[in-house]
């Protein structure tokens, strides 16, 4: 039986950090719960906060469940999280710039050439631009598991274009609006300074014909796409306008937006789709949702793309493992966060002793997201352990394996009452001038008693997540 | 050699169209082979977008026109000077790493037929010997031929029916070599014919493979040649599409029909 470090209670004693939850979580009578419950759910209805997932079916508008028990972090332990976080972005971008640069980590054989240059996200057409101020990764999402008090894990990294950011927020939100006590009487620290400091992130990469206050957008892929709410609630909060393709055009050097007093000359562009879909001239000619011509206006200087073209070779699952030697690489230093220990199946040792180990391993797809196509061993009967098997052997390169993580738990309301959960952790680092770190981020949690899987595509939900003032 | 080019392109749409947006690889590259004396590429009604030198040194100028229009004229004149280096591209700046030509695109993924040829080979020959027998492998499974193939036709369609043009030979070369761990990349230009006949298609296309000690090296398995002092080299990339000397698109619902004038000319002076 696997010892899971709960975030609230360490044998018998509540955790400083949890102390005033504690309080307020007995005084809350049964009947309050649920009627805060349904309170929840309504807002989140009539915000319109929805998540349409892929490949299940059912309800498109299918809310996330939010559950109002918090997670919190004492300023001790989110200090450490930040410099590791940042840490991981700095070192995200110097390997970006150096790939479409002079390569030198691969000169250095300190990370293979194929795994860089042969990748499917490495863009040879921005090889030798350098984008401003250096930044490839503007927003950059970093998976983290907790196993013990001191003990932080990195799954991921997520720099294109990560989502969710906007659940941090509403849960925020909601937690405030029902209840304003507890913000009384715990000193939280504000996240509601995001979409601000977003903004003078992406303000603060205009590129070089930009004179003046530069005319920020969010290009979209419409709402048809799972995470258009978000896309329209940022452009809502930082005051800049939501474009679809159709909204933008080229000419001459610049980009232009339509609007009813004419064109208007572009800046920046937050872009939430994908560098195949970008410029039908430059990738995927059939691509409806992109801006013909717009590459070339980029690499001119003419407009900034965040997160820039390219920027996804970071973030793929066989890069990730590197990123520790990244760390010490470009900025000499020890990684503060660590990574997980990661079999690659591309390799033949690797790979025999994953499919030996399978039943003790969680198994992902190398260029997959959103929990589709693993394996979580532990989990899973033996016909999918065999099933699983057969996938890796037919293709090996597609695979990574990890051990099972010992996912830490935190007080979660479900139907019996309150029962711990497993959860994990997305903050959000922006990268423009500086690095800067919300003190927050997205809680996931694993509603699903005894469940290590907390992606909303599998049933996850979502808390309010608190970093204590020090 | 001294070369004048005159390459017009007129684009017709059936109805006005709402703008233009091209972008352009119509300038020849920097290297020991050619020097330019003059050039100029003139879009009518064109406003002048974006240049850049980008990371394989393939000179990029952008254009827009602005609509309603139904007809605009790319023009290409100039002259250069070429020397024949027996296919090697000396002299040539660029960024990109030569690993980044390995990976297949919809033109030139191999298939069943395309790798038996390519592992037909005696791979124990030495980089430059292997690289002409695939070259020469090519020019024998597809015969060169015109009418028989079109701009979308992959590798594998030509290989199949043994025929096509120099952008399917060239796209059966890329496929080849990097089944051979051979980087290669599809390279648009110019071709001078001379009066023996021999030369096909004045736009013209070849491929180059990265070869230990020598870097980039041309092969047109179209003339069975290296290119020599008959060629002009504007740009390359991982297929035909990639490394089109013309790309663009048009705003608006009328289609778009092509004419074509070359003049590739041995010039006096």
């Amino acid at each position: 039986m696997t010892n899971y470090f709960n975030e609230m209670y360490d044998g018998g004693q509540v955790r400083a950090p949890y102390a005033q939850l504690d309080e307020w979580m007995r005084n809350m009578p049964a009947e309050l719960q649920q009627m805060k419950q349904a309170e929840a759910e309504a807002l989140f209805r009539r915000i319109g906060i929805t998540f349409a997932v892929y490949g299940e079916g059912g309800d498109p508008d299918r809310l996330i469940p939010f559950d109002m028990f918090p997670r919190v972090f004492s300023a001790f332990e989110w200090a450490k999280l930040e410099r590791g976080v940042k840490q991981r972005a700095r070192a995200l971008n110097a390997f970006l710039a150096d790939v479409y640069g002079r390569g030198e980590i691969v000169r250095a054989g300190r990370i293979p050439a194929n795994l860089v240059y042969q990748n499917a996200a490495y863009e040879k057409s921005v090889v030798g631009f350098l984008p401003p101020k250096g930044v490839y990764s503007h927003i950059v999402g970093v998976d983290l598991v907790r196993t013990g008090p001191e003990d932080f894990f990195v799954l991921e990294d997520n720099c294109r274009t990560p989502s969710g950011v906007s659940y941090m927020l509403e849960n925020r939100e909601i937690m405030m609006r029902m209840f304003p006590a507890l913000f009384r009487e715990n000193r939280i620290e504000p996240v509601d300074v995001y979409p601000d400091l977003l903004r003078r992130t992406l303000a603060s990469v205009a590129p070089s014909k930009c004179k003046g206050e530069p005319v920020i957008v969010i290009l979209t892929p419409g709402h048809f796409n799972s995470a258009y709410y978000e896309h329209s609630f940022l452009a809502d909060l930082m005051g800049v306008e939501l474009v679809e393709g159709q909204d933008l055009f080229v000419e001459g050097e610049f980009v232009y937006m339509r609007t009813t007093e004419g064109p208007r000359r572009v800046d920046v562009i937050y872009r939430r789709i994908d560098d195949d879909f970008i410029d039908p001239l430059c990738f995927r000619p059939d691509s409806m949702l992109g801006v013909p011509g717009l590459m070339d206006v980029y690499r001119s200087g003419g407009v900034s793309i965040c997160s820039a073209p390219g920027a996804g070779v970071a973030d793929d699952k066989a890069v990730y493992t590197f990123v520790p030697e990244m760390i010490r690489f470009y900025l000499g230093e020890e990684p503060i966060l660590n990574n997980v220990p990661t079999w690659q199946c591309a390799k033949a040792d690797d790979c025999k002793y994953v499919l030996d180990n399978l039943k003790e391993l969680v198994v992902k797809e190398v260029h997959g997201s959103g929990g589709y196509g693993m394996l979580v061993g532990p989990k899973s009967t033996k016909a999918e352990i065999e099933d699983f098997a057969k996938r890796i052997k037919a293709k090996p390169h597609n695979y990574i394996a990890q051990p099972t993580l010992a996912l830490s738990t935190t007080p979660t309301f479900v139907d019996q009452g309150i029962a711990p959960r497993h959860v994990d952790l997305r903050p959000y680092c922006l990268v423009g001038e500086r690095a800067e770190l919300v003190p927050g981020g997205l809680t996931r949690v694993a509603l699903t008693e005894g469940s290590l899987v907390v992606n909303s595509s599998q049933g996850g939900g979502v808390k309010d997540t608190w970093v204590l003032a020090g | 050699m001294l070369l004048t080019v005159d390459h017009v392109t007129l684009y017709r749409y059936s109805q006005p169209v709402r703008g233009v947006v091209q972008s352009h690889r119509l300038t020849p590259s920097k290297f020991d082979g050619q020097r330019v004396l003059n050039w100029e590429v003139i879009v009518s009604d064109g406003i002048r977008g974006g240049s850049f030198v980008d990371g394989a040194g393939d000179h990029i100028q952008a254009w827009t026109v602005q609509g309603p229009v139904s007809e605009i004229t790319v023009t290409v004149r100039g002259k250069v000077e070429t020397t024949d280096l027996v296919g090697v591209l000396r002299g040539h700046k660029e960024k990109v790493p030569p690993q980044c030509y390995l990976g297949a695109t919809a033109a030139t993924t191999a298939d069943m037929a395309l790798a038996e040829l390519a592992d037909s080979v005696d791979a124990d020959d030495n980089g430059l010997a292997l690289a002409h027998g695939l070259s020469a492998l090519v020019s024998d499974t597809i015969t060169y031929r015109t009418g028989t193939t079109h701009a979308m036709t992959t590798a594998a369609e030509a290989l199949a029916q043994g025929k096509g043009v120099c952008q399917d030979q060239t796209h059966a070369l890329l496929v080849l070599a990097r089944r051979n761990n051979i980087p290669a990349r599809y390279v648009s230009g110019y071709l001078h014919s001379t009066q023996d006949g021999a030369a096909h298609e004045a736009a013209h296309a070849w491929a180059e493979l990265w070869l230990e000690g020598l870097g980039w090296v041309g092969f047109d398995p179209a003339n069975r040649c290296s290119p020599d002092e008959r060629y002009i080299r504007l740009g390359s990339g991982l297929d035909a599409m990639d490394a089109a000397p013309i790309k663009g698109t048009a705003r608006g619902q009328g289609a778009e029909s092509l004419d074509v004038k070359l003049e590739v000319q041995q010039s006096e002076q």
